[in-house]
């Protein structure tokens, strides 16, 4: 059982680590259309036949 | 009830999902397939899209598209003068970026073809376009294409696009949103760790766990819930403290009683070496709260985005007069270019551009967006006008004294706020009950707590902490918002905005549903049918003068006239001294003379004979005359909505009364009624007689619903307990109503009051379960039966339940889109042009290859 003195406070230290990784990503702007990126992959960005412009 | 089924069996346009009118010959090439339109609008809207090969569209949209507006008279190329750019426009490397509010999104596949779209144009290096909040960030080179340009793409594919002006709000609301997001983030991560500390420390209650661990995974817990309690709680706290400051007690305060006592019990209780620890069951709870919390601050913000077009109420342009008094020849230029001393001239309708003085015409102006104040503000000659306030009556003549961007930000920033932020009277009631819960609770825990100390007294402080846990009205305090929220979040994806807290409330309970004719029953666009000259004058001088009567009009009778006047090259004289009657016409004076146009009895008040007889069957008339005899005869029809027929006959069954009020002649509005099964109509009502008709309904104890639109409907909307606009119709009704159906479809209308139906009905099962859980699991804690654990597992699922039950509102969709009626058996009948939409996808789903059926009989699944 001694090993969970190690391993709680590595948790802890997990945690924050996630916490931080987290904190990046909303800054970043990952977060701001919840939405969009779901409905976005069902689009066909390549339309197989576009006629000459 | 027949009556409504041949609304449903009409062709669907292929683009916007409307019926096509019978002989309608407007079709378009899609796919190799040729599809029928409702109108000129969807037939180029649609040819452009298939020309650029954008057709994947009409094959991955989940609904139709918006239906085509007329085209509209603002001047794209303003927006490429530096002037009005310097607000929304940003240099970056060389190139320029702008963020664009776009409308008429209906769907994913929306988003994907203006990307798309815009991605094509030469010049154009960046698009991106958040779907919910429907706005795209748009990065060009000046050198190659403008924004005029860009714009001008948007609306070539039956979108419009303007700029997003408010940047100060925007960047406040995604600050709110990402910091909202943020608390709940701390909050589930510290409630998921501190749970994974919390459970062995259960299990293993025989005492295996050694001393030391225990302790560690105490302080472990208190590591992770500390960030929770005071960053995350945060605003439960200082909610508690501000009401506490104010001596009120509202929902915030048991709240933060319940965290605050639990959290420091448990604080103290492993130093001690006595008591229980509740970290678990306190980060659980105000994980459960943000989550409410964040799913109401999300179904606002949407609300708030898509109503955010109501941001033109302040114009970017205004109509500057080039000489005054000498002409009345009008520049069209940037709102921002006004200069003090500037003579500007307000339409009807329209919202003052600058802070200025009226010095011509004599008019009412509605401030209540900027006062609070719903009445109409009469202005004369001298006084003063507010940038921001609406020209309810007849053009106004301005002469500038301020301009400048602190007002119309701040104005900008009032209209949103009072659109988002209004705290539902549902809510506030929920904290009064909230006041006498709390005053209940601390009675109950100080009984307790004298109990237990006169019995045991070293149980004594557990046993209060727990009381005092498990009654924290966790899942009261849920049970109204999330409900809200989620409805609203539904309304808005269904094209219903609410734009007050009390719509959803109001709705449920309307008893009797008033409609007005134009524009709202109605197409509100008049074709002119007949024009006869009276009296001796030729056809291009009566047509002159009542074009020249309606220049500045917002009605939908002045633009066709003005239309007619155009294609036959007539030259319309300047008039002075205009004045519109609500209700009633336009006057003015034309060399000297005084002209009126409008209904027969406005007109023969004026030449002083009656009218002569004419048989107009069901078509609106309309007189032109002047003091000494009559001019014209005009006679307008206007056609029913599609969807009408089918709407009222729909409220009708659901037991609502229905009443047509229309200031439009008698005999024009009991037509209409007619074919639509009304008796209850009348015609001919100025607009305070609809507002007279209205109160004494409410004095019967009636709950109104109006649905109006249109500028002389706006006292009448204010009036009713609940008021609907057509999001077609003039922007001041809009702002002032409870609730809008954009893209002027009535059938959302039927949507509304389910949803609505169905929210009250969770609203009360929430309530219902959470005052149950309080009163089974108070005779426990009491007793002393509760341990922390079981206080958690109460706690968590109380809560659980009421969110879930509340979500359940967005995703049923299954039931509920008609009205509950007596005879079940008609629902087929009543579906929406939505669940078409969805049918139609379904059925494609199935059969990618066989194309899309053109109308609706086809488009059920077989």
């Amino acid at each position: 059982m001694d090993i969970l003195y190690l391993l709680i406070p590595l948790s802890l230290v997990l945690v924050f680590l996630i916490g931080a990784v987290f904190w990046w990503s909303l800054q970043g702007g990952q977060f701001d259309d919840l939405e969009g990126p779901a409905h976005r992959i069902l689009q066909d960005d390549d339309d197989p036949s576009p006629p000459p412009r | 009830m027949t009556r409504a089924q041949p609304v449903i069996d009409a062709p669907a346009c292929y683009h916007c999902g409307l019926p096509v009118p019978a002989g309608s010959r407007f079709v378009a090439v899609i796919d190799g397939a040729q599809r029928s339109m409702c109108c000129a609008g969807c037939q180029a809207v649609a040819e452009a899209i298939a020309g650029e090969g954008l057709t994947s569209y009409y094959r991955s949209r989940s609904a139709y598209a918006a239906r085509q507006q007329e085209a509209t008279s603002d001047d794209l190329a303003l927006y490429d003068l530096p002037e009005v750019q310097r607000d929304f426009v940003r240099d970056i490397d060389g190139a320029r970026e702008a963020t664009l509010i776009l409308e008429g999104i209906t769907c994913a596949a929306c988003i994907w073809l203006n990307e798309r779209h815009l991605a094509g144009l030469p010049g154009v290096q960046a698009v991106e376009i958040n779907y919910t909040t429907h706005r795209a960030r748009v990065r060009w080179d000046p050198a190659l294409v403008s924004l005029s340009a860009i714009l001008a793409a948007v609306s070539a594919i039956g979108y419009r696009a303007f700029p997003a002006t408010g940047s100060s709000a925007e960047q406040a609301r995604r600050r709110e949103s990402r910091t909202a997001l943020w608390r709940l983030f701390v909050a589930a991560f510290g409630m998921m760790q501190v749970m994974m500390y919390a459970v062995p420390t259960y299990l293993a209650q025989d005492g295996s766990m050694s001393r030391d661990i225990l302790a560690l995974m105490h302080v472990a817990s208190l590591i992770l819930t500390v960030p929770v309690i005071f960053y995350s709680a945060a605003p439960f706290l200082l909610g508690a403290w501000r009401d506490l400051k104010l001596r009120r007690l509202g929902m915030d305060v048991p709240v933060a009683l319940g965290i605050g006592v639990a959290f420091a019990a448990s604080t103290y209780a492993p130093f001690a070496g006595v008591g229980e620890v509740y970290f678990d069951s306190i980060a659980m709870f105000v994980f459960f709260l943000l989550c409410a919390r964040y799913l109401e601050m999300r179904a606002r913000q949407k609300a708030a985005a898509s109503l955010e077009y109501l941001e033109r109420a302040l114009p970017l342009a205004a109509h500057r007069l080039r000489d005054y008094p000498a002409s009345r020849d009008t520049d069209e230029v940037p709102a921002v270019s006004l200069k003090p001393g500037d003579w500007v001239l307000v339409k009807p309708g329209e919202a003052v551009p600058a802070d200025g003085v009226l010095v011509d015409g004599e008019t009412e102006t509605d401030e209540s967006l900027l006062s609070g104040e719903s009445r109409p503000v009469v202005k004369r000659v001298g006084m003063p006008l507010v940038a921001g306030a609406v020209n309810r009556l007849s053009p106004a003549i301005l002469r500038v004294e301020q301009v400048g961007e602190a007002t119309r930000a701040s104005h900008i920033r009032r209209l949103t706020e009072r659109a988002a932020a209004q705290r539902p009277p549902l809510v506030e009631i929920t904290d009064r009950i909230a006041a006498w819960f709390v005053a209940g609770v601390l009675a109950v825990a100080a009984a307790t707590a004298l109990f237990w100390v006169s019995t045991d007294g070293s149980r004594a402080l557990w046993v209060t902490v727990a009381v005092l846990v498990v009654t924290c009205p966790c899942a009261l305090s849920l049970a109204t918002p999330t409900a809200l929220a989620v409805s609203i979040g539904t309304l808005a994806r269904r094209g219903v905005v609410a734009t007050r807290g009390h719509a959803i409330e109001a709705l449920s309970r309307v008893t009797h549903v008033v409609f007005d004719k134009t524009g709202t029953l109605t197409q509100g666009r008049l074709t002119m049918v007949a024009f006869e000259p009276l009296g001796g004058v030729t056809r291009g001088q009566a047509l002159a003068l009542a074009a020249a009567l309606e220049q500045g009009s917002e009605h939908p009778i002045a633009s066709t006239i003005q239309a007619a006047a155009a294609a036959e090259g007539v030259m319309a004289p300047t008039p002075v001294a205009v004045r519109t009657v609500a209700g009633s016409g336009v006057e003015g004076r034309i060399d000297g003379v005084l002209h009126r146009i409008g209904n027969a009895e406005f007109v023969s008040a004026l030449t002083g004979t009656p009218a002569p007889p004419r048989d107009f069957a069901a078509a609106t008339p309309v007189w032109l005359g002047h003091e000494r005899g009559w001019l014209a005869a005009l006679t307008f029809t206007d056609s029913l909505r599609p969807d009408a027929a089918q709407v009222i006959a729909a409220l009708q069954t659901a037991g609502k009364r229905i009443i047509i009020l229309s200031g439009d002649e008698p005999v024009v509005v009991r037509a209409i009624a007619e074919r639509l099964g009304v008796a209850d109509v009348e015609g001919g009502l100025p607009p305070e007689a609809k507002h007279a008709r209205v109160r004494a309904l409410q004095e019967q104890g009636a709950v109104v619903a109006m649905v109006g639109d249109g500028v002389n409907d706006a006292p009448v909307l204010a009036q009713a307990q609940l008021s609907i606009a057509m999001g077609s119709g003039a922007v001041l009704s809009q702002a002032q109503s409870d609730l809008v159906l954009l893209e002027g479809r009535l059938g959302r209308l039927l949507e509304a009051f389910s949803v609505a139906r169905r929210t009250m009905g969770i609203v009360r099962q929430n309530l219902a379960w959470a005052v149950a859980y309080n009163v089974v699991a108070l005779p426990f804690a009491i007793a002393g039966y509760v341990t922390p654990w079981l206080a958690g597992i109460g706690m968590g699922a109380s809560s659980l339940i009421v969110v879930l039950n509340a979500l359940r509102l967005g995703h049923d969709r299954t039931e509920g889109s008609g009205l509950r009626t007596r005879d079940s058996g008609r629902t087929q009948g009543r579906r929406t042009t939505d669940e078409r939409a969805r049918d139609e996808q379904k059925a494609e789903g199935a059969a990618p290859d066989t194309g899309h059926p053109a109308n609706s009989s086809v488009l059920s699944p077989d």
